[in-house]
Order: C-alpha cells, then sequence, then structure tokens
C-alpha cells in the first residue's frame, strides 16, 4: 500500500481538469467514461436504421409533450368557436375542439402536431426496416434471441401506440377507425361482447374511450416502450454489436470506431438529420388535416379511408377475406376476426418466435457475433421474401379503392387481385429469391476461381479471343485462384480492387498536386497493391504483369 | 484501500490525496505516465479497454488546401444552422407583429398559409445543417481510426462465484426443507397478484343488461328525420334516391345512436320489377320506399356509396357490396349479413314513420348474436 500512496499525482493545471478532478473525487467516473469513449462499434449504413427508431422516439418524446399542454382529451359536446371558420358553429367533442384550436389558435402548433404525425410514420417504418436487416443477415441467432423478442414486442407497441394517437383528435376518420376496432372486439369468440363493453364503457363509442386511448398513448405505452427500449440498448451493448465478415473481422472481436469521437459525432449528425427531415416534413407536407375531415359522425364516412401506412395490411386482410361465416349451434364467428385478428396474431407469433424455429430446423446452437449475407442463407432470405411478399398483398389490399380509382381498375378486381394474390404469390416469391440467392453464391465462387472480368478481349496466337480475368489472390498452377469464400462481399469490378486511382479532389480547378495523390496512393499500399506485394512471397509466386491496369500492368488470364 | 487497510482518515482540513486504487495503478506509477503523451496514454487506455488502435488515416496537413477547404465547408452549414434557427425565430416570433399575422385566413396566398411552412424549412434546414456539419467534421477534419475490440464470452469463474452465493443463500434460508413455508409464500404471491389488478374489474361493463346490442331507438311511430331535422314524405325523392335518415328523437343524429342512421330507398320502375323481398318482410316497405340500416353488417361502418345502375350500395372501408333489390343481400366482400331492413309506413299527417324497431341486431356480427332476446 504504502507504495502507492507517494509520491501524489501530478495535478491538473487548466480549469477543465481542475473540475473534472473536482467531479471524479466525488463521483468516481472516470474509468467508466473511458470504458464507454473506447467502447468500439461497427461501421455499416445498415446499423443505422434502429438509431433512426431510436431518434424518431426522441422527437416523438419532444413534439408529444408539447401537445399535452393543449390538447382536452374529452368527448365532452362543445360547440366550435374558434378561429377555422368554416367549422363554426358545428357540434364537435372537447377532442376535436382542441386539436383545431392547437392546430389554428396556437402559434406554431400545427407546425409540432405534424411533426409529431410524421415522426410516428417514421418511426414504425423505420423499427420495420430495422427488423428487415435483422432478419436478413441473421443477426437474431444465439445470443440475441432476446433483444429480437424485445425488437418484435416493441414494433407491436409502437402500431399500438400510434393507433392510439391518431385516434385521440376524434375526426372522422380516426373514429371510422375506432368502430372497426370495435367490430373486432366484438367479433371474438365468446367474450367478444364483454371485451367490446369493457374497452368503450358500454356501447360504441360511449363517452370514455378517447381518455382511455390518451392515458395508454401518453403514459402506459410510452414507459413500456421506454423501458424496452432502456433494456434493448443495454443488451446490445452488454452483447456488443454483430459485425459483417471482413478483413480481420471474427467471432471474437469487433473492428470499427471507437465510441468517441467518430461514432458519437456520426451518431449525433443521424439524429439532427432525421429531426431536421421531421422538421421539414412537419413544416411543408400536410398531414391528417383534420378540420377538412370533420368531426366524428357514425352516420357519415368519406370515399377513400385509410388508416396510417402501419394499420394498412389489417384493413388490407379484412377486406380481402371472403365471407366466411363459422355459426355453430347458433353461435356466430364473423369474418373479420379472421382478417383483423387472425392475420396480424400469426405474422407477430410466427415472427417473434422465429428464432427458436430457424434453431430447431437448422440445429445451429452456436453463438454468432459475425453476420450472413442474405444469398449465403437462401432458405431464411426466401423465407424472408415470402412473408414479405404476402404483407406487401395485404398492404396494396388495404388501399385497393385508392388504387382502383387511380388507375380505373374495377374494385372487386383488386379484391380478387388480393384474394389470390395473398395465396399465389408468397410461394413464387420463395423460389424466385431462392434461385437469385443461389445464383449469387455461384457467381461469388466464380470470380474468386477465375478473376474479376476485365472487360479487356485479348486474341491469342493461335486466333482465340478471351476476355482478361483479374485474378483476387495468389492462384494455383492452373491459374484458378485459390482464396475461398469467407461470407464477406466479393469485389466484382476492377473498380473495388483499386483499378482507377481516387479522384483529384476540388471542383472548378484541383486543390490538391497528383502528383502527391499518386504518392500517397502508393505509399498506403492497401488492396491489391499490398496484395501484390506480398505474392512474391506466395507459392505461386507469379505477380500479375507490373502492378494494376491503371498502373501500365497487364493481367494474366487464366489458361483454362 | 482495502479491509486491511486500519488508517483513521480523514480529521479535516486541507484535502490529502488518498491513496491509489489497484489495479492499472499498480502497474503505472504517476511519474511512468506523466512522461508519456496524449496519444500514448489514449492508446495505453484503449489497451486496458481490449482495444487496439490498428491504423490511422492521417487528417490533412494543417493550412494544406484541403484542410483549408474542408475546414470552409465544416463552418458554412454550421453557419447556416445557426443562421436558419434565427429564420425561425423571425418567422415565429415576427408575425402578428413586424411581419403579418399568422392566424388563419381563408386563401392560400398569404402570410398564414405560408407560415408553417416556413417554421418546417427553417427548423429543417437548421437542423439538418448542424447533422451535415458533424458528417464533415467526422469525415473530413478527424483522423480515420479503425479499431479492434475483443469481445469477451461470459467468465466461468463468475458463473461459479456468483452461483455459490446464489445457492448458498437459498440453501441458508431453509426453503428447499421448509415445504409449508414455501407452498404459504407461493400461495401468498399468487393471492396478492391477483388482489392488485382486481380492481380492474371495475372496467367490466355488463352487456347482456336491456340488450343493447339488439336494439336501436326506433319504434313504432317515430318519423324518419333528414339530418336537418325535417319529416320525409312520399313524393319527396326521385326514383333511384338515397337519403340518410335519423329517428325523432333528441340527438337522433349524433353519436349517442351510433346505430341508429338509416337509408331510405327510393326504387326505381324497373328496379320494383326485379324486387326480391326475404321471406318475412314483404310487408316492411312502402310502395316503392324501402328503409335499411346505414351500419354495414361487416365492421360498422356507414355504408354510403349507392350505385343506381347496379343497385348496389358499397361499404367504404372494406368494400362490401348489396344489392337494395335483393333485400340488401351481400353480394361482395367480407359482409355475411343482408342490411337489416327497418319497417316503415305513413303516419296520418303523410310523413314516414317505422312501424316498429329493427328485427335483428343492428351492425357487425357476435358470438351470440343470434341468442339475444
Amino acid at each position: 500500500m504504502a507504495t502507492n500512496t507517494v509520491p501524489a499525482p501530478e495535478q491538473p493545471k487548466t480549469l477543465a481538469g481542475k473540475a473534472a478532478l473536482e467531479v471524479d473525487d466525488r463521483i468516481p467516473i472516470a474509468g467508466w467514461l473511458r470504458r464507454t469513449m473506447n467502447k468500439v462499434f461497427p461501421d455499416h449504413w445498415s446499423f443505422l436504421l434502429g438509431e433512426i427508431a431510436l431518434y424518431a422516439f426522441v422527437i416523438l418524446l419532444l413534439s408529444g409533450t408539447y401537445l399535452t399542454f393543449f390538447f382536452d382529451a374529452s368527448m365532452r359536446e362543445v360547440v366550435y368557436e374558434g378561429s377555422y371558420a368554416p367549422l363554426r358553429g358545428v357540434d364537435v367533442s372537447a377532442a376535436y375542439d382542441s386539436t383545431l384550436a392547437l392546430s389554428f389558435d396556437v402559434r406554431g402548433g400545427l407546425f409540432i402536431r405534424q411533426v409529431h404525425h410524421w415522426a410516428a410514420l417514421l418511426f414504425v417504418a423505420a423499427i420495420c426496416v430495422h427488423l428487415l436487416r435483422i432478419f436478413f443477415t441473421g443477426a437474431f441467432r444465439r445470443p440475441r434471441e432476446t433483444n429480437w423478442f424485445i425488437g418484435v414486442a416493441l414494433l407491436v407497441l409502437a402500431m399500438l401506440e400510434g393507433f392510439a394517437g391518431y385516434t385521440l383528435p376524434d375526426d372522422l376518420l380516426s373514429g371510422t377507425g375506432l368502430r372497426i376496432f370495435s367490430a373486432v372486439f366484438l367479433s371474438i369468440p365468446v367474450i367478444g361482447t364483454w371485451v367490446y363493453f369493457t374497452v368503450f364503457g358500454g356501447d360504441f363509442p360511449g363517452e370514455l374511450i378517447i381518455g382511455r386511448l390518451y392515458i395508454l398513448h401518453v403514459l402506459v405505452i410510452p414507459a413500456i416502450i421506454l423501458a424496452l427500449i432502456a433494456l434493448h440498448l443495454t443488451v446490445l451493448i452488454k452483447q456488443k454489436h454483430t459485425q459483417f465478415p471482413g478483413a480481420g473481422r471474427t467471432e471474437h472481436n469487433v473492428v470499427g470506431n471507437r465510441l468517441f469521437p467518430t461514432f458519437a459525432g456520426k451518431a449525433t449528425a443521424l439524429f439532427f438529420i432525421v429531426f431536421g427531415v421531421c422538421a421539414a416534413l412537419g413544416g411543408l407536407v400536410q398531414i391528417n388535416p383534420i378540420w377538412l375531415i370533420g368531426p366524428y359522425n357514425p352516420a357519415q364516412v368519406s370515399s377513400g379511408s385509410q388508416p396510417d401506412w402501419y394499420i394498412g395490411f389489417v384493413d388490407g386482410g379484412s377486406r380481402i377475406m371472403p365471407p366466411w361465416e363459422i355459426e355453430l349451434w347458433g353461435y356466430h364467428i364473423p369474418p373479420v376476426l379472421w382478417g383483423a385478428l387472425g392475420i396480424p396474431g400469426v405474422m407477430f407469433t410466427v415472427m417473434a418466435l422465429y428464432p427458436i424455429i430457424e434453431r430447431k430446423l437448422t440445429g445451429d446452437t452456436a453463438s454468432h457475433h459475425l453476420l450472413q449475407r442474405p444469398r449465403d442463407v437462401p432458405v431464411r432470405t426466401a423465407l424472408g421474401a415470402m412473408a414479405l411478399t404476402a404483407y406487401i398483398v395485404l398492404w396494396i389490399s388495404g388501399g385497393n379503392d385508392v388504387i382502383a380509382e387511380k388507375f380505373d381498375i374495377s374494385l372487386n378486381a383488386m379484391t380478387w387481385f388480393g384474394r389470390i394474390g395473398f395465396i399465389l404469390l408468397p410461394p413464387i416469391a420463395y423460389w424466385m429469391t431462392y434461385r437469385i440467392c443461389l445464383g449469387l453464391q455461384r457467381h461469388d465462387r466464380e470470380v474468386l476461381e477465375h478473376g474479376i472480368e476485365t472487360g479487356v478481349i485479348r486474341r491469342l496466337p493461335n486466333g482465340e479471343f478471351i476476355e482478361v480475368h483479374q485474378p483476387l489472390g495468389p492462384v494455383d498452377d492452373h491459374g484458378h485462384g485459390v482464396l475461398s469464400y469467407g461470407g464477406a462481399s466479393v469485389p466484382k469490378r476492377m473498380n473495388h480492387v483499386g483499378g482507377a486511382r481516387r479522384a483529384i479532389k476540388g471542383f472548378f480547378r484541383p486543390i490538391e498536386d497528383p502528383a502527391e495523390v499518386q504518392r500517397q496512393a502508393e505509399q498506403e499500399a492497401r488492396g491489391l497493391e499490398a496484395e501484390e506485394a506480398s505474392r512474391e512471397l506466395t507459392r505461386s509466386g507469379r505477380p500479375a504483369e507490373g502492378g494494376r491496369p491503371s498502373a501500365g500492368g497487364r493481367p494474366r488470364e487464366p489458361r483454362d | 484501500m482495502t479491509t486491511t487497510d486500519h488508517r483513521p482518515g480523514s480529521t479535516g482540513g486541507a484535502d490529502v490525496p488518498g491513496p491509489l486504487h489497484g489495479g492499472p495503478d499498480d502497474d503505472y506509477t504517476p511519474q511512468q505516465l506523466a512522461a508519456m503523451d496524449r496519444t500514448e496514454l489514449d492508446r495505453l487506455g484503449a489497451r486496458y479497454d481490449a482495444v487496439e488502435v490498428l491504423h490511422v488515416d492521417p487528417v490533412p496537413e494543417p493550412g494544406s488546401p484541403l484542410e483549408r477547404k474542408a475546414a470552409r465547408q465544416v463552418t458554412l452549414w454550421f453557419a447556416i444552422a445557426g443562421l436558419s434557427a434565427v429564420a425561425f425565430l423571425v418567422v415565429y416570433a415576427g408575425s402578428n407583429w413586424f411581419l403579418p399575422d399568422w392566424a388563419w385566413e381563408p386563401g392560400d396566398r398569404n402570410w398564414s398559409a405560408l407560415f408553417t411552412p416556413l417554421l418546417g424549412v427553417t427548423m429543417g434546414l437548421s437542423l439538418t445543417a448542424i447533422g451535415i456539419g458533424l458528417v464533415l467534421y467526422v469525415k473530413k477534419l478527424l483522423p480515420h481510426e479503425t479499431a479492434v475490440q475483443d469481445k469477451h464470452d461470459g467468465s466461468h469463474f463468475d458463473r461459479v462465484t456468483t452461483g455459490a452465493t446464489l445457492v448458498g443463500a437459498w440453501h441458508n434460508s431453509g426453503l428447499p426443507r421448509r415445504k409449508l413455508l414455501g407452498g404459504t409464500l407461493a400461495f401468498m404471491g399468487a393471492a396478492l397478484g391477483v388482489m392488485l389488478i382486481a380492481p380492474l374489474g371495475g372496467l367490466i361493463k355488463n352487456p347482456n343488461k336491456g340488450n343493447p346490442l339488439g336494439t336501436t331507438p326506433w319504434a313504432d311511430g317515430l318519423r324518419l328525420l333528414r339530418d336537418d331535422g325535417t319529416p320525409v314524405r312520399p313524393g319527396d325523392q326521385v326514383p333511384g334516391s338515397l337519403e340518410t335518415v335519423f329517428p325523432a328523437i333528441p340527438g337522433g343524429n349524433s353519436v349517442h345512436h351510433s346505430d341508429a342512421a338509416v337509408m331510405l330507398i327510393r326504387l326505381r320502375p324497373d328496379q320494383m320489377e326485379t324486387l326480391v323481398t326475404p321471406a318475412g318482410q314483404e310487408d316492411f316497405g312502402y310502395g316503392d320506399y324501402l328503409a335499411y340500416s346505414k351500419i354495414c353488417t361487416h365492421a360498422g361502418c356507414p355504408v354510403s356509396l349507392y350505385e343506381q345502375e347496379t343497385s348496389r350500395i358499397l361499404c367504404p372501408c372494406h368494400q362490401s357490396q348489396f344489392d337494395v333489390t335483393q333485400g340488401a343481400k351481400p353480394v361482395f366482400g367480407p359482409a355475411t349479413r343482408s342490411l337489416p331492413q327497418l319497417p316503415i309506413r305513413v303516419d296520418e299527417e303523410g310523413y314516414f314513420v317505422a312501424r316498429s324497431d329493427f328485427r335483428e341486431p343492428v351492425g357487425p356480427s357476435f358470438w351470440n348474436m343470434g341468442r339475444l332476446n
């Protein structure tokens, strides 16, 4: 001990240094902070999709809090007397009245309301695209099944949160959607009427539902979402991020940038860009203009009534469901149950269980930290394409009336397209995706074996024309590449392996010295050049003729 | 500090730095650390966190044209961000002060129509410009390093020692032996859980009290009123037309009676020729007038779109189609039941009135629909 106490460490001299010492003296945080800042994150654009969802949620919390200062979640009847002249004197609910006031009588209120709505659409969209990335790259495999379950739960909650949110203004469009929801509750076998009366506190619509949806929307669901996001991120940090296979990347390391400053800088930038896009959309692109739609009236409806995009597939399922009502001993199970509850129920159950299903089918119980390219797992990729196709057919059917009107197609034909397409198109998508995956796999192998097509045609002394191929690495005695496929992307063009020099920077005139760029490129000696430098030492020992093509070297052709 | 340290500690006065903590502080003396430069210290700390910096692309040389250009770009974007934020404030606070009023007024060529778009453009540009500036900063002015960090699996030592602590406590509690206590704890937990959620039972409402799902406000002698409150008499409508009517009660056309809306349809002569009335409903109409519930039997939307040529009524929500000349039978789409028909007659003053309520439940089907009384 004594050896450690003397001499005292050097004291900081700058103000910031002194302040930092004062803080760390009280709350020892330096070690934790250093570990956090040194955490390495892999760099790939597709890893930003989940971040977009996170930032959209932050924007939703900020804008949503603002909206609660003005919104009155009550179904009390009032007469509208605000500034929007066309609706003055109309009987509306307090919820609708306060949403109009928020839009027309609060400075900037409409802007924030529209930012909130756009951010909500983006939130669900980002979650969905993030989910597809996780699925198609196999990032859900052990040890990340927990985060997959949390993610599926977050998607379902986000959709419910969105539905509760857009129902709050109590306008004609959302009221119609709520009525359809009431029919879905009512369709549940045995307990349907009890669920229906419990949810609405009596017959539809009653006087309670907006208040109930409000507390779900601003407290209960966001609190659960927030807790699950915290858990999602904690698990992510604990497990470390997955990475695509590549040079130096293994199952036991992470290659990328340290959190501070590179990753933090980029992540902060992404937050501001997402926020900026939502703000621009909120100001420039009108969304949910409830003053044009009008207050809810159970006897009225607009044609072309569509929910927000993420509920569209539920609507589509209800639309294409054939009129099959099951009647047993005088009891009814109406078709709306299958379309609106059955399809999403099956979809989310299979989705949540998929990691377990795949583990059972493949017997692969190992931990994986390296991602897979979709082409390397053709069955999973094809299954995903199949599910996605079924979803898209449902989603298109959710707007089949609009498509029928805009393209002058029979509405009934669109319904039949949905019915037949839902059965027929997914298997076709499976087969096509499977074949495409195999084709891409074969092409990867071909390039590894024979090299990249250079586009250079050479005439041999015997008159035969051949295309010159650039091998990616060492070759064996027959001119075949000896590199084996390692799950990483294979370069397919000469430019991918440095066939062209980097462009000289400068818009009107060069701002760098071309000779200096040339020198740097040679110094870097990465990629092909590094390979070539070391190729002399490999067993085939045959370097290409004088370096890469741009440097005047000529690639050699395989001999068979 | 360790458990073997028995010195009494501070007695007040000026702060004296305490003993250094173990770990790295044992490996590196303050003098050794003081002799290192910042990069070395950074790499040393990284190594302690299992991070190795493999490669650093240098930043452009300070003062070089490339560096000056990059710095100019970054500065420009941050300046745009600041100026846009000021522009937002000017639009936001200046409207109705030195700028025109922002409050809504008719027309789309005035300041009020520009107000929200201007807020969006300025705030959107400001925030996006910050993002772009930051990206350029990171990409063009900061060194690009490639780092690699080891991933550690769970430690066997941690598992064994933690397990020993947990199992030890479980064993010491005696719960494996004390069966009655354990059983009582389980029972207590279950009862407590149910007790805590039981008050939610207050939400439950009985749907079978007074048959609310099987009845509507319609009753014998109630007039059919248009949405402006006027009664309808035969001859008011042209053949082939449809009108939405409501029961003559307070709030007949309101959210309080969401099942009350009725479509009064006057058929054309040629429709009358092909008219098929379901058994038991032959006398529900009045001449060429028929009255059907407007609430779709599929999901409860108001069926609203009447195509005279084909005698079909379309629900815009899920495209169920009902043929009014066949007792409003569903002919396409997901609906399974006909729209209920309202029996009508004409009262002494010559206005349409209902003869009774609907004979069957209005709106979507449900489990015990056929068993209501």
